[in-house]
C-alpha cells in the first residue's frame, strides 16, 4: 500500500534518511534547512531504527564526524546551506580525497557572504566544479519536487557507495519549504549491503590495517591516485539523469534543475499554447552532466536558454555541450527572487523571434 | 664477546612491540613522537584491543602515525581529530576511538572541536602531544610556546602583550563536566615513561567503561623545531616546560585533584 504524506522538501529528505537506513546525521542549524535536523530530532530515529543524530558545535565539526563515520562503512550524511557547506568544504575535499561515501545536502540560499535566506542557485559551480581545494567532483544530484527530496537520499547512499564518492542534493529554500504530496518510500533495514573490505572499525587478523587518508607525500603516487579519480569521475557518466518535457518537436530548448525547472515547466505550457515549439531538458544529475544529450539536442533546435536562480553558472556547462553549434542564452535571477512564468516567457520569446 | 652468544631468548629483557610496524619512523632522533607511539600501541597489545581500535591522524609531525602503529587509522584534518573520533564513536560506541594531536592541532585550530568533543564527554581518548611549537611545518609559534621562547615566527621570543600568552587547554578542558581522567606526563627518561604507560592503561580503560574523556598531555621536546641538541632540549624542557606545565594528574574519576 502507498504511504503518502503532506511535506516540507527538508522534512522528506529526514523521513527518507530513515527509510534509507541511514545511520548517522550531524549537522548545524541554518534557514532554510534547519527543519531537517529538527525533523529527524522529533522523530526519535534512535528509536526508530537506531540511527544517530547528533548537532555538532559548527559545520566544520559536523563534516568532519561524516568524514569520520563514512570511513567506517556506514551511511552518514550531513545537510546545511551556503554558508555551512562553505565552511565544510575543506572537509569534503578529504572526504573525496579519501575516496569516502556521504551524503552532503545543501539547501542553497542567496549569497555571497551572508546574503538572504531566499532560495538561489548560486552554488552551481561550488557543487559541481569541486568546491574544495585539489581536482576532484561530487555527485549533484538536483531534486525539483518535493518527491524527488525524498527519492535522491537512497539514491544518493546508491551512488556514493558504488563510486566511493560523497553525493550533494543540492537544493533550494523553495523546495526545501513548500509542501507537497509525496509517497514515502518503503523502509529499509538498518545494514549495509556495500562492500565493507576497506573501512576502519578495528584491524582483525585476516588483514592488514585499513588507512583512511587524503595524504600522498610521494607525487609520483598523488599522482596516480588523480589519475584514477578523474578516471572514477569519467566513469560516472554512466549515470547521468535528465527529464526531458516536450523535446521531441522542439525548435527551442530550455535547460533548467530543481526550482526553476519547475518555473519553466508553465513556460513551456504557455508558449506550446501560443504556437511556439519550446522543450525542456531538466538535469536531475548535475555531476555527471547530460553534455551528450544536450549536444544531441543542439543538433535538432535553433537556440537554447539555461534559466537559473543565479547570474549564470550552468549556462557555461550548456555551451560546452553545445561547443557553438547554436546560440545559447541565459537568464537568471539574482538575490534571492524568483523568475515568474512571464518574466522566462518574455526573454525566450525576445530571442526565439529574435534571435535566430 | 660474539653477538650470536648474547641473542639468545633467556637473556631477553625488552622487545618492541609487534604492534609498532618495521617503518623507520619519520621523527628526528630524540623527539619523543616515537616513544608516545610505542607507549600506546604497547597498552594496545596488554589489553588486547587491537581489533577494536580506531586511532586518529592528526596534521602535524605525526600526520603518518598510520605507517607506525599497527591499528586501523582516519587521519583527520588539522584540529579535527575529535570531530573524526566522536562520528566513529557514535556508530561504534563498543570499539576503542582515540586521537593523537599536537599542541597547534589540539590548543589553536582545533580548540572548538577539542572543548565542544570533551564537554559532550565523548567516549574517547586524547593523546596530546604539547611540545611547544610547530614542529612539522618548520618551527612556528604555538599556543603553547612560553613567554620569550623563540620561533620562526617569534624570532625575538614570544611577547605575550602582542601575541597572547601561552595557555594549558588541559587545566581548561578538566574544567568541563565531561572530562573523566585528565594528566599531564613526559616521556624524556625511564621513571616518567613508566609513569606515562601507566596513564595510557588508565586512560584506556576509562574508555572501556564508558566514563567519558579520558586526556593525557605529554610535554614533549622538540629539538630540531627548538634548535638544541636532543639532551639540551630535554634539560630545557625540564627547566622551562615543567614549571609552567607542571606534571601529574588534573582530573581523576571526574573530580579535580589539582586547582589549576
Ligand atoms: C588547514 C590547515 N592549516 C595549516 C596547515 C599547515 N600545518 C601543517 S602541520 C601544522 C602545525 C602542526 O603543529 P602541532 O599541531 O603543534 O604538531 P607538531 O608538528 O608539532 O607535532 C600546520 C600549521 C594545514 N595542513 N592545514
Amino acid at each position: 500500500m502507498k504511504e503518502l504524506a503532506l511535506m516540507k522538501g527538508n522534512e522528506a529528505i529526514a523521513e527518507a534518511a530513515i527509510r534509507a537506513g541511514v545511520d548517522g546525521y550531524f549537522g548545524y542549524p541554518i534557514t532554510p534547512q534547519s527543519e531537517v535536523m529538527e525533523y529527524l530530532m522529533l522523530q526519535k530515529p534512535e528509536e526508530r531504527t537506531g540511527m544517530v543524530v547528533l548537532q555538532a558545535e559548527s559545520e566544520v565539526a559536523s563534516i568532519n564526524m561524516v568524514y569520520g563515520a563514512a570511513g567506517t562503512g556506514k551511511k552518514v550524511m550531513t545537510s546545511s546551506s551556503s554558508p555551512g557547506i562553505s565552511l565544510m568544504q575543506e572537509g569534503i575535499s578529504y572526504i573525496a580525497g579519501a575516496e569516502l561515501p556521504c551524503l552532503i545536502v545543501n539547501v542553497v540560499r542567496g549569497g555571497p557572504g551572508l546574503g538572504t535566506i531566499q532560495p538561489s542557485q548560486a552554488d552551481y559551480f561550488q557543487s559541481t566544479k569541486g568546491g574544495g581545494h585539489g581536482d576532484y567532483r561530487l555527485i549533484v544530484l538536483a531534486p525539483a519536487s518535493v518527491q524527488e527530496m525524498a527519492d535522491f537520499v537512497d539514491l544518493s547512499f546508491e551512488l556514493a557507495f558504488k563510486y566511493r564518492n560523497p553525493a550533494l542534493i543540492l537544493t533550494d529554500g523553495l523546495i526545501g519549504q513548500m509542501m507537497e504530496k509525496v509517497e514515502l518510500p518503503p523502509q529499509k533495514e538498518r545494514v549495509s549491503e556495500f562492500d565493507q573490505s576497506w573501512v576502519t572499525t578495528g584491524k582483525t587478523k585476516d588483514r592488514e590495517r585499513n588507512i583512511i587518508t587524503s595524504l600522498n607525500l610521494d607525487s609520483d603516487k598523488q599522482y596516480e591516485h588523480n589519475l584514477k579519480l578523474q578516471a572514477k569521475y569519467k566513469s560516472m557518466e554512466q549515470d547521468v539523469m535528465f527529464e526531458k518535457i516536450e523535446c521531441d518537436d522542439a525548435d527551442f530548448l530550455l535547460l533548467a534543475y530543481g526550482s526553476s525547472a519547475r518555473i519553466c515547466q508553465k513556460v513551456v505550457e504557455v508558449s506550446r499554447s501560443r504556437g511556439k515549439k519550446v522543450g525542456l531538458l531538466r538535469p536531475q544529475t548535475l555531476f555527471p552532466f547530460p553534455t551528450q544529450e544536450i549536444a544531441r539536442m543542439a543538433r535538432r533546435v535553433k537556440g537554447m536558454m539555461s534559466v537559473e536562480l543565479s547570474a549564470g553558472q550552468m549556462v557555461e556547462d550548456v555551451k560546452l555541450a553545445v561547443n557553438g553549434r547554436v546560440p545559447v542564452y541565459h537568464y537568471g535571477m539574482l538575490g534571492g527572487k524568483i523568475h515568474s512564468p512571464d518574466d522566462v516567457l518574455q526573454a525566450v520569446e525576445e530571442k526565439y523571434i529574435g534571435g535566430y | 664477546m660474539e653477538l650470536n652468544k648474547i641473542i639468545k631468548p633467556e637473556n631477553l629483557v625488552y622487545k618492541r612491540t609487534p604492534l609498532m610496524t618495521d617503518a623507520n619512523l619519520s621523527y628526528c632522533p630524540g623527539c619523543g613522537h616515537g616513544t608516545v607511539h610505542r607507549l600506546i600501541m604497547e597498552v594496545v597489545e596488554e589489553m588486547g584491543i587491537q581489533e577494536d581500535t580506531i586511532a586518529i591522524a592528526p596534521v602535524g609531525c605525526s600526520v603518518l602515525a598510520y605507517d607506525f602503529m599497527d591499528v586501523d587509522c582516519a587521519q583527520a584534518a588539522h584540529g579535527r581529530a575529535p570531530a573524526v573520533a566522536t562520528g566513529i564513536k557514535r556508530l561504534w560506541p563498543d570499539k576503542f576511538v582515540f586521537t593523537y594531536q599536537g599542541d597547534g592541532d589540539l590548543a589553536a585550530i582545533g580548540t572548538a572541536e577539542t572543548i565542544h568533543a570533551c564537554n559532550r564527554g565523548e567516549n574517547i581518548t586524547i593523546f596530546f602531544v604539547n611540545n611547544g611549537i610547530y614542529g612539522m611545518t618548520g618551527g612556528q609559534m604555538a599556543p603553547t610556546t612560553l613567554e620569550g621562547m623563540k620561533s620562526s615566527t617569534s624570532p625575538y621570543g614570544r611577547n605575550n602583550e602582542t601575541m597572547g600568552p601561552p595557555y594549558k587547554i588541559t587545566e581548561l578542558i578538566a574544567q568541563l563536566q565531561g572530562t573523566y581522567y585528565v594528566t599531564r606526563q613526559a616521556v624524556h627518561k625511564p621513571g616518567p615513561v613508566r609513569k606515562a604507560k601507566k596513564a595510557i592503561r588508565k586512560a584506556l580503560e576509562v574508555q572501556r567503561d564508558k566514563k567519558g574523556i579520558s586526556f593525557i598531555e605529554f610535554v614533549s621536546n622538540c629539538n630540531s623545531g627548538w634548535k638544541m641538541t636532543p639532551n639540551d632540549s630535554n634539560i630545557w624542557m625540564e627547566e622551562n616546560m615543567f614549571p609552567f606545565y607542571p606534571m601529574g594528574d588534573i582530573k581523576v574519576d571526574g573530580e579535580l585533584v589539582k586547582s589549576p
